[in-house]
């Protein structure tokens, strides 16, 4: 019997595909959340758009608020650790979080390296832009990869932008002749193996949520539709005017993201969307998609 | 008729890709519609407070039983397992919708949180003596089984982690994952 196996890890985020990862701030919104069907939560102390508005550094949430919520679902429970910060991963560790998400929501405490997640038997998941960047990540042992989005934002503009120009990629290698690939690899930044792999299965080799920016029915569906896997919701339900029904339609939505009438069903009479930010108005030094390599 | 592979949440596309391996025509299985349309159905490893409570929101949950007790195998694996259980160990959180048809009393999480998932070679006489090779993530263990279940594979330290009463079947591990189709074949022979 061997535990914590590479498999295990990617199975794990196989059982959540199709489904909602939800940001929670309080065990009562955790509960909320697995009401409205939610297929883990994410316990953190503010939400990214509260993260945004309060500036400052960002950092792992108290594991007496997360270990709260682990108590008050039987869904998955996720945590976020700073990029490089492998003491906070090794405590999420410790109390038993089910993921972590090695995060650009918080304040990154190494410019250069990511945490290597290979020595944790706690899976991972972290944020990519591009193949390149999930490649990278998938090769220090992220065991899920993310869009990153433009979280906090409500604006689904950048999740979009990372999951075509990912799938853009990954549909181009599938064109190259076996020759082309040694280059291919030197370009992307990625060892060579993984990005023959990437050319034979058309798809990364673990599972690829969106995330960042995703606030109504329609940006989930939006989002399947251009090939994800499922979807992580941040700050767009608990910053909306109905959050149970807004989760719960967000839910609906990523199981019928190909079925327009049953998507028009589902987004009627949600009360306010959360107010969005457009992405050209925030400081180039505020955009958390930036941070991480 | 084809299979169906219930698509509301979780690991169907792992289900489907074995099963057209096999050469079966398969139908995702997410309104009543497409239920009509298969002759038997998978439920899926994934989460089964999620599955549960869109297998209520999308009428799916009475015309399952309906078509178990006309006769239609059935397979749960892991959330699939827990959904077909008449009973769950540490009981059914209030309002968590189930199936309840197969007479066996599951245990979630029984192994522990995601630290603990694991993968071992699995003795199944049923499927011949190359024993199985089963990944359990946050997996389900069955407690105690009824009259009519047949116990059809047991973990080294004796608990059971899948069986077989009359149509249907259920693992706690993940035959969706392993490139092993001989649970998807006995399934296909219910």
């Amino acid at each position: 019997m061997e535990t914590s196996t590479f498999t295990t890890k990617v199975g794990l985020a196989q059982m959540l595909k199709g489904g909602v990862i939800m940001d929670v701030v309080t065990p009562d919104q955790a509960k909320i959340a697995e009401e409205a069907g939610a297929v883990a939560v994410m316990a953190l102390e503010r939400v990214p758009a509260d993260i945004r508005k309060d500036g400052g550094v960002s950092r792992m949430s108290d594991p007496e608020m997360i270990q709260g919520i682990i108590e008050a679902v039987t869904i998955p429970v996720m945590a976020k650790s700073r990029i490089g910060h492998f003491v906070e991963a090794q405590i999420l560790e410790a109390i038993g979080v089910d993921y972590i998400d090695e995060s650009e929501v918080l304040t990154p405490a190494d410019e250069e390296n990511h945490t290597n997640k290979h020595n944790f038997k706690v899976p991972f998941v972290c944020g990519a832009r591009n193949l390149g960047e999930a490649l990278r990540r998938i090769t220090e042992g992220a065991a899920m990869i993310r869009t990153k989005g433009e979280a906090g934002t409500g604006n689904v503009v950048e999740a979009v932008r990372h999951a075509r120009t990912m799938f853009a990629e990954i549909r181009r290698l599938q064109t190259l002749d076996p020759d082309e690939l040694f280059v291919a690899a030197k370009n992307l930044q990625a060892p060579y193996e993984l990005v023959k792999q990437i050319a034979e299965l058309g798809r990364l080799p673990v599972v690829n949520f969106a995330a960042g920016g995703i606030a109504t029915p329609a940006d989930a569906a939006l989002m399947m539709q251009l090939g994800v896997d499922g979807v992580f919701v941040g700050s767009g339900i608990f910053k909306s005017g109905n959050p149970a029904k807004r989760a719960k339609a967000i839910v609906e939505a990523t199981t019928h993201f190909r079925d327009a009438k049953m998507l028009a069903e589902i987004s009627r009479n949600l009360g306010e969307a959360m107010v969005g930010i457009n992405i050209d108005t925030i400081p180039a030094n505020e955009l958390l998609a930036q941070r991480g390599w | 008729m084809p299979v169906g592979v219930l698509a509301l949440q979780g690991a169907f596309i792992e289900h489907e890709q074995i099963l057209q391996g096999l050469g079966v025509e398969t139908v995702q299985v997410r309104l009543p519609e497409q239920l009509a349309q298969v002759e038997r159905l998978i439920i899926p490893g994934g989460e089964s407070t999620t599955i549960g409570k869109l297998l209520v929101r999308f009428d799916l949950l009475e015309p399952i039983q309906q078509r178990a007790s006309e006769g239609m195998p059935i397979w749960g694996t892991c959330a699939g397992m827990i959904l077909l259980a008449k009973e769950i160990a540490e009981g059914r959180a209030e309002g968590q919708p189930a199936l309840g048809l197969m007479d066996i009393t599951a245990r979630r999480n029984a192994f522990g949180r995601q630290v603990n998932s694991f993968e071992t070679n699995l003795n199944v006489p049923a499927l011949g003596e190359e024993p199985f090779h089963a990944v359990f993530i946050r997996a389900p263990q069955i407690d105690n089984v009824g009259a009519e279940v047949e116990t059809l594979a047991s973990l080294e330290d004796g608990r059971i982690v899948a069986a077989r009463q009359a149509k249907l079947l259920a693992t706690a591990f993940h035959p969706e994952l392993t490139g092993d189709a001989r649970f998807h074949e006995l399934f296909l022979g219910l």
